[in-house]
């Protein structure tokens, strides 16, 4: 039997401003270790909302949302903190990354909050990682001062840093030419295949979702296949 | 709290922004430098101001004071106790000026613990004989070294010396405006007469300045045996004691109990000076007026900045928060900020006024009031530097908590779908 990583059940999200609405709609799916999953779903479906809310950063929601088999929903915001710290890696659609920082130190930073290793080994941790995505000759580099592409793996090493038991993205390809799409793509198949790492990725890219194990599809808030 | 990430990540940002990070602290420099300078002169000038009047005087004044008896003759009389008495023109009883028993009173009073010391003074009227005019004045027998340790004699001999003085049996400190009048010098030789009619001359051994023209016109020193015996009278012949005691709170208390057991009259300094703290007072209420005004801005100047940069820096806050940072971390990024702009303008801040209150005690200052004084005084209390370091840190604390608690409650969320 799989283990469950990720557990949404029966989820409902509504706007109030302006108007009262129901963004998302008893959303009940789930996500096995080292699966390699991927969100469709046209414009305005409630995509994002809904990583939001499983990336424990959106609170307002109604429903339960468990994680390693632990209940997720109404834990304190600093416990929160610490399950997106350990647990949870994200990337963003825009390659967010800390301006004044260098690469290396964008990498590093979720770790030394986690304060799990000493900072050579985290340094050494961060080398590897952006060894992995083929970009170690920019750890010097300031994170202003390289490519959208470039930004987006080191959002990945990023991502990756502390070993977490999922990593989500919200249209991480959304940005790059097919080229780098691509190399996103094999990094992610990599990650799920050698490191079995569980992945929950949002795309509008059909191609990309179709090499995934499983497309989850979504209309108007509702999950309509898994 | 992991406080090496959180101050790393404050430094950076504060290292990107160095020039509204220096504004900001320029401004605190600009609120301590001045609280220094200005408390450190305020009171410079205060503590000599309190020398000027207080250092000479005595904390209590012992005396005999002449004054109608409070008993008539009447009120001995039983018979007419329970009645009500009318007696006109009462005149004072012909009081000795003397203090009897003088000498074993001080002793008494220098065995107290909370006496520093009592100085015998002999207190009398005469007469400065210049060629065929007499000035009138006064002259006062002391224990010359004894008066230069407890009430600063020394500071006001503007020329010679307590020691000069001391060990010259028939000599005389004269006072300046006596020694202008009369065109003397030290070194030359004055005539004085008692009221009793007797002349002695006297060698003078220096000159005394007050600072007040009225006392220095009529005010001369000589030892208490020269002036016993230009009166002649005896050893024991004392007309006031002064006491200085290790308290100055202690001379009211002391000198209602001096008067109680020995029946003399002893006059505390605060009685006497009362109006004088009241100048104290309001110069320390605008030194810190103003200081707080100056910090005020001052936080203004570091609120505005913390906001500035927390509204640049929506995106790293959002960022660090998606990736595990909580909000009292991001709140903590920013007050450290605020401190850091707080600490190092502070510490510049005591520099400055540290220079500036150093530089001010150079510039020349004379006065004929203060012969001693020669440059502006300035009162370099490191209790000042505590008190302005502490509020540099209080008042940066309280212009960062605001905004930082803004970061706090920023949520990732909207920011990350406004992009
Ligand atoms: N803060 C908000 N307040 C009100 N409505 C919102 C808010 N955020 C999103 N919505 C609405 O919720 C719906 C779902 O938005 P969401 O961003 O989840 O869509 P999505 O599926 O991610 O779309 P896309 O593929 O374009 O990114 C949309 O109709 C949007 O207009
Ligand atoms: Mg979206």
């Amino acid at each position: 039997m799989m283990t469950p990583i990720l557990e949404a059940r029966h989820i409902d999200k509504y706007f109030k401003k302006p108007v009262k609405f129901q963004v998302l709609k008893d959303i009940s799916f789930g996500i096995n270790a080292g699966e390699f999953v991927s969100i469709m779903g046209k414009s305005g479906c409630g995509k994002s909302t809904l990583l939001y809310i499983l990336s424990t950063m959106d609170t307002a929601y109604e429903g339960e949302l468990y994680l390693n088999n632990e209940l997720i929903t109404g834990q304190n915001p600093d416990k929160l903190s610490y399950i997106r710290n350990k647990h949870i890696g994200f990337v963003f659609q825009f390659h967010y990354l800390l301006s004044d920082f260098s690469v290396l130190e964008n990498v590093m930073l979720p770790a030394k909050k986690l304060a799990e290793k000493s900072p050579q080994e985290i340094e050494y941790d961060a080398i590897g990682k952006l060894q992995i995505l083929n970009i170690p000759h920019l750890a010097k580099k300031k994170a202003s001062q390289i490519s959208g592409g470039e930004k987006q793996r080191v959002a990945i090493a990023r991502a990756l840093i502390n070993s977490p038991s999922i990593i989500m993205g919200d249209e991480p390809t959304g940005n790059l030419d097919s080229h780098n799409s691509d190399n996103v793509f094999n990094i992610f198949k990599q990650l799920s295949e050698e490191q079995g790492l569980s992945l929950l990725i949002v795309t509008h890219d059909e191609d990309f979702a179709n090499r995934t194990h499983r497309i989850v599809t979504m209309e108007d808030g509702r999950i309509i296949s898994v | 709290m992991n406080w090496k990430v959180i101050l790393n990540i404050a430094k950076t940002h504060l290292i990107t922004k160095i020039k509204q990070t220096a504004i900001a602290a320029l401004g605190v420099t600009f609120g301590i430098g001045s609280y220094i300078t200005l408390v450190s002169f305020m009171t410079g000038l205060n503590t000599m101001l309190d020398d000027l009047m207080l250092n000479q005087t005595p904390h209590i004044h012992i005396y005999n004071e002449i004054k109608p008896s409070k008993n008539q003759p009447l009120t001995l009389y039983d018979e007419l106790s329970n009645s009500f008495h009318v007696v006109h023109s009462i005149k004072p009883k012909l009081n000795q000026k003397k203090i009897h028993n003088a000498l074993p009173i001080i002793q008494y009073l220098e065995e107290d613990d909370q006496v520093r010391g009592a100085l015998p003074q002999i207190k009398t009227s005469i007469f400065y004989i210049a060629g065929s005019i007499e000035i009138g004045g006064t002259l006062t027998g002391i224990n010359v070294i004894d008066e230069a340790n407890l009430f600063n004699l020394r500071d006001y001999i503007v020329q010679g010396t307590p020691e000069a003085l001391d060990i010259t049996d028939n000599g005389i400190l004269l006072g300046i405006g006596l020694a202008e009048k009369m065109s003397l010098a030290v070194g030359d030789r004055v005539q004085v007469s008692t009221s009793k009619g007797d002349v002695f001359p006297l060698k003078i051994v220096g000159f005394y300045q007050s600072g007040v023209a009225d006392i220095d016109a009529v005010q001369s020193f000589a030892n208490l045996k020269t002036v016993q015996r230009i009166l002649g009278e005896a050893e024991n012949y004392i007309t006031d004691i002064n006491v200085k005691l290790k308290d100055i709170e202690m001379a009211l208390p002391m000198s209602k109990k001096i008067e109680n057991q020995f029946d003399l009259t002893a006059v505390d300094i605060k009685t006497a000076n009362a109006q004088f703290e009241t100048g104290t007072t309001v110069r320390n209420l605008i030194t810190y007026a103003v200081s707080i005004t100056l910090l005020i801005v001052a936080g203004f100047g570091i609120y505005n900045i913390l906001n500035m940069l927390i509204y640049e820096k929506m995106n790293d806050i959002a960022i660090l928060k998606a990736t595990g940072f909580s909000g009292k971390d991001v709140q903590y990024i920013f007050m450290s900020q605020a401190m850091i702009i707080g600490f190092v303008g502070g510490i510049l801040g005591l520099l400055v006024g540290y220079v500036l209150a150093k530089f001010i005690g150079t510039i020349p200052f004379e006065t004929a009031a203060l012969p001693r004084v020669k440059t502006y005084p300035v009162n370099l209390n490191p209790m000042f530097f505590l008190f302005g370091f502490i509020f540099a840190m209080v008042s940066t604390f309280l212009s960062g908590y605001l905004p930082s608690k803004k970061a706090k409650r920023i949520d990732p969320v909207t920011i990350i779908r406004g992009q």
